[in-house]
């Protein structure tokens, strides 16, 4: 048995670890050592250490046993042996928040902090200010202060950062060491410098104009220190940020002057900080790109791998200003170190001509399943990005890509190729055939369910619409054989898709169906069953409605109204119509396409802004009985920015009703404003029922008050008005130091901007992902048509981007893209008018001096129609 | 991660921590709450990042969504951690410090079982260069005056390196010896 341990040492090498088989209740026991006169000052020592050790391992210490070792320590501070005493602020450091009572040790920690050992004094401070709360540092705040000053350069730093530190806790006493710090500025020193630097602009950093001071007085004055010099062009850069100030400004020929420093520390945090400013031209560029240029050649991997990745960065926004480090981003490719390597090609792909892509891809290749997860993202970024630049490349991609699906590799990583693979389709039809077939060939072995699922979503939204679309059937079937419930029940969605779209397949189709109707899941045989008996009326309408462009309620809202349903039993069946509508989700344009970024939050299922205004809403009782809300629109802004009162108005639109939200900010700190209320005067037969006023509105605490408006119910086509606005209050003057308000105010007014309702506030973007079936589901009964002429507008794009934003309604289709160089396009939109009636508009447009507009609207409604035309007009 | 620029800030350092040849922790520091809060996430991240760099001695990485800077010394690897949006030249200079610091601590003998027999002293350096995330100290000379730790009280003298060679020779045989053992024995089954 001995043999066997003693063999198991020798195998580990020969760093066994004396302190592998420690046990905390031997340790424990040994600390009673502590106790002991005189003081043995190496082995307590060594006990000291393995508390600390075990600490570091994780290793868990009840309040009672941390406690009684903690008290036990305290005896060692009669011991002299320096690091013994160093030791002990270690101790009492890593206890601080699992013993009780740390505080008594204040006395003998204040005794070190200023006595003659100057090499207690420094670790002392530290240790005392981690064990110090607010009440006690006032006791302490004066020789904080002193030790500020100190000469010596460790106690100095030590008093600096601590306070850094407590800043958090108590800003107010902290706050009152200004002069103290600022002095220890000009210590020559330069860690007391850049801790100086860091604890003033900690202090100052809500007060932009004492910034801008402070960093006047150490620009000029010049600091030793590289880090500090970091610190203030970190400074510099946010104050440029939040000022906008040009680039004429002393601040950014600051960081400039930066790029000459002799520290590469300094040179890099300066060329990095003019990299990421924003709006910065090719001209200002020019020097940063320089210096990281330079340093793709350094010796340093640190070096190198910090200029490509910031090289990187700019190459996304100004590709034409890195062209010049290309021949040095050719000289990393073969880089020993993978993330430099891949950080220089991707930058490459992006600088690079479209002649290159064959080589860098063939390069990429031949080390792609060497580097991490994250940079393999950062490669498929790249390609992403290229396909878009270079449509034609989108063959050498798409291999490459199917390459890379088949590797090894995680989640995200598989999930960025799936996504970048999605993009090529829907950007080139050419690509769509051997996508979809890479993409079939993939989820034959795919482990993750969530893109197996997006996927067959997919392949039942463009397949069908291939010209062979029979041969993705075995595919999706295959899914409905072979896989977990959700991945069955999303093939047989698909499925029904092709059924739906196809008549030759309408056959086969149904016998599947059949099968699936067997499933041992309840969700796969529902979905089979419903959709085998809507497949089987063959009725274009109904295939529509319940296949192609499935339910386009909030699902929150769903639940919500359902419960409602349930608690007040009625004779009624419950209607769809009063469900509120998903906000279509607004297709972000990945513009962004950062490098190695990859965001640890998980995903979750927030509750759309709406829902959030829903219940908010709900909680007035003036507001009761509106029914459900239906649209909520972006804020308008009613004033200008930085005026005394800030307000932005939110319209919140009802059935028959509007909700006017105003959220009101108070920026004058000597003011208090109550009952704020915003007076409406409509143009239009609106009437204003009624104003709820907020309350309160001190300094800079936003506040909301509602005004509620009964649309005209004679007139349905009165759908835009414009409201004058008065916002009226009562004011109290306030001291601006204490922030008491006065007993007795008066009532003032504010005169507000106009606001608009206009007719995109009563429709409801909702998309429909097959426009063609929604549109034969409505049918021609109700249809309009006109046509227009926009003599203004000059480009299609532009006449296509005026549409969609003045009806407020949903572009399917992706027909809000036109194609470059042609002179007609077809824009379709979709939306739900207010009270519940579909609409869909088709304009085709055409291009000749201005541009000419052939509208159609169908809608289930026929004053819908009538408005939307009459609005247009 | 977008352009935004950083909130100016002294809090550099995320973490820092010492792992043996097998990824086991030595020694780990996070100085950021939020930052792998639990002990079970912490020894997670740190295995995650040994097995991906122990292999190539490449001094910087990008992994979960950190600016990892590293060192190896024959049995002993050491890391410096900080956000994406860090500046990778002062976390080197945080690596160099400490690297430097416990070399010369350790009269330049930084392999594992020197570092375990002065961990206090490790410990001390650790803090000197690092407080709660701010870089206390970079100039290695610095953090040795302060830390003034005599290393090792008996340094080994030539009698004792002849002593611990016969010892070590004496293991060897041992494990030669129980190796044959155990191939016979395998061969006899």
């Amino acid at each position: 048995m001995i043999k066997k341990f003693d063999k198991k040492d020798e195998e580990s090498g020969s760093g066994s670890n004396p302190f592998q088989h420690l046990e905390k209740s031997a340790v424990l026991q040994e600390a009673r050592l502590f106790n002991e006169t005189p003081i043995n000052p190496r082995k307590c020592l060594h006990i000291l250490t393995k508390i600390i050790y075990l600490l570091n391992q994780g290793e868990h210490f009840g309040t009672t046993e941390a406690t009684e070792a903690f008290f036990a320590m305290t005896r060692l501070f009669q011991s002299n042996d320096q690091t013994l005493r160093r030791m002990c602020y270690l101790t009492i450091k890593e206890m601080a928040n699992i013993s009780e009572d740390v505080i008594i040790v204040t006395s003998s920690l204040t005794k070190d902090m200023t006595g003659k050992e100057d090499v207690y004094r420094g670790p002392a401070i530290r240790a005392l200010c981690r064990i110090t709360d607010t009440t006690m540092l006032q006791a302490i705040e004066r020789y904080m202060k002193q030790a500020i000053v100190d000469k010596v350069p460790s106690v100095s730093s030590s008093a600096l950062v601590s306070s850094l530190h407590m800043v958090k806790m108590s800003f107010d006493v902290v706050k009152r060491w200004v002069n103290e710090a600022q002095e220890a500025a000009s210590s020559d020193n330069i860690m007391v410098q850049y801790h100086a630097l860091g604890l003033l602009y900690h202090l100052r950093k809500n007060d932009r104009l004492a910034v801008t001071k402070m960093l006047n007085k150490f620009t000029k004055s010049g600091l030793k220190s590289p880090f500090a010099y970091c610190m203030m062009i970190r400074i510099a850069s946010k104050l440029l940020e939040e000022t906008e100030a040009g680039h004429d400004s002393p601040m950014f020929d600051f960081i400039e002057s930066c790029l000459r420093n002799k520290h590469e520390m300094v040179v890099y945090e300066a060329a990095s900080a003019i990299v990421h400013m924003p709006n910065c031209t090719a001209r200002e560029l020019a020097p940063a790109v320089s210096v990281l240029q330079l340093f793709c050649s350094s010796p340093k991997a640190a070096l190198r791998y910090a200029a490509v990745r910031t090289l990187n960065k700019v190459a996304m926004k100004h590709p034409s200003a890195v062209t010049a480090c290309n021949l040095d981003l050719e000289n990393l490719i073969t880089d020993s170190n993978r993330s430099i390597a891949t950080l220089a090609i991707t930058t490459l792909l992006k600088t690079g001509s479209e002649s290159s892509v064959d080589r860098l891809m063939k390069q990429i290749s031949s080390f792609v399943s060497e580097i991490s997860d994250e940079f393999k993202v950062v490669v498929v970024q790249a390609i992403s990005a290229l396909c878009q630049k270079y449509p034609r490349k989108h063959s050498v991609m798409m291999s490459f890509l199917s390459n890379m699906l088949r590797d090894d590799g995680g989640f995200e990583y598989k999930r960025a190729i799936v996504d970048c693979i999605i993009s090529i389709i829907e950007e080139n039809p050419e690509s769509k055939e051997t996508g979809l077939a890479h993409l079939c060939e993939f989820i034959e072995d795919c482990e993750h369910t969530v893109l197996a699922t997006k996927i067959l979503h997919m392949l039942g939204k463009e397949g069908p619409r291939t010209p062979t679309p029979s041969k993705y059937i075995r595919f999706i079937f295959n899914r409905v054989v072979l896989e977990s419930e959700a991945v069955r029940a999303a093939a047989v969605s698909a499925l029904a898709k092709f059924g739906a779209q196809n008549d030759d397949l309408l056959p086969s189709v149904l016998v599947l169906m059949q099968r699936c109707m067997m499933d041992s899941d309840d969700e796969v045989r529902d979905r089979a069953t419903f959709y085998m008996n809507v497949l089987q009326q063959k009725q274009k309408a109904l295939n529509a409605a319940y296949i192609f462009n499935g339910l386009s309620v909030s699902v929150p809202g769903l639940e919500k109204t359902l419960h409602q349903y349930t608690l007040e039993p009625s004779e009624k069946p419950f209607d769809m119509k009063t469900v509120p509508l998903a906000t279509a989700p607004i297709t972000e344009q990945k513009t962004e396409i950062a490098p190695v970024a990859t965001s640890k939050l998980p995903e979750r299922l927030a509750p759309s802004r709406q829902d959030i205004y829903q219940e908010q809403l709900a909680a007035i009782p003036e507001f009761q009985g509106l029914g459900p809300l239906f649209k909520s629109s972006e804020p308008v802004q009613l004033t200008e920015a930085e005026t005394e009162y800030v307000v932005r108005c939110i319209k919140h639109t009802f059935a028959n009703h509007m909700i006017f939200q105003f959220d009101c900010t108070n920026t004058l700190n000597d003011q208090l404003l109550q009952r704020v209320q915003v007076q409406m005067e409509p143009s239009e037969s609106y009437e204003v029922l009624h104003n709820v006023p907020a309350p309160n509105l001190p300094y800079s605490q936003p506040n909301s008050c509602y005004s509620l408006v009964r649309l005209p119910e004679d007139d349905p086509t009165a759908v835009s008005c414009t409201f004058s606005c008065t916002m009226k209050y009562l004011v109290r003057d306030c001291d601006p130091n204490t922030g008491d308000p006065e007993d007795d105010g008066y009532d003032d007014e504010y005169v507000l901007e106009d606001l608009e309702v206009t007719v995109a506030d009563h429709i409801q973007k909702v998309l429909k992902p097959n426009f063609g079936a929604a549109w034969e589901e409505i049918g021609d009964e109700l249809e309009k048509e006109e046509t227009f002429a926009l003599a203004t507008v000059r480009t299609l794009d532009e006449a296509v981007n005026n549409i969609i934003s003045f009806l407020g309604m949903q572009p399917c289709e992706r027909s809000d893209k036109v194609p470059e160089n042609k002179n007609s396009h077809v824009l379709f939109l979709a939306g739900v008018f207010r009270g519940g009636h579909d609409v869909l508009v088709r304009a085709r447009l055409a291009l000749a001096d201005g541009v000419t507009m052939q509208v159609t609207v169908r809608s289930t409604d026929e004053n819908v129609v009538d408005v939307i035309l009459a609005s247009v007009g | 991660m977008d352009s935004a620029a950083v909130e100016p800030s002294l809090y550099t350092v995320k973490a820092v921590f010492i792992l043996d040849n097998d990824g086991n922790r030595l020694l780990s520091k996070y100085y950021d709450p939020e930052l792998y809060p639990s002990m079970k996430e912490q020894k997670n991240f740190e295995t995650n990042i040994f097995n991906k760099t122990h292999k190539a001695d490449n001094e910087i990485s990008f992994l979960e969504g950190m600016t990892i800077v590293y060192k190896s010394s024959i049995d002993l690897f050491f890391y410096v951690v900080g956000s994406a949006q860090e500046n990778e030249l002062m976390l080197m200079a945080v690596l160099n410090c400490l690297f430097e610091s416990l070399s010369q601590m350790l009269r330049k003998n930084v392999e594992k079982r020197t570092l375990l027999d002065n961990m206090d002293g490790v410990f001390l350096v650790v803090d000197e260069i690092i407080d709660g995330g701010v870089i206390l100290e970079s100039d290695p000379q610095q953090v040795i005056e302060k830390v003034n730790y005599r290393a090792d009280d008996n340094p080994l003298s030539e009698q004792s390196v002849a002593q611990h060679i016969t010892e070590k020779l004496a293991l060897t045989s041992n494990v030669l010896q129980s190796a044959k053992e155990q191939i016979k024995w395998s061969i006899l089954k």
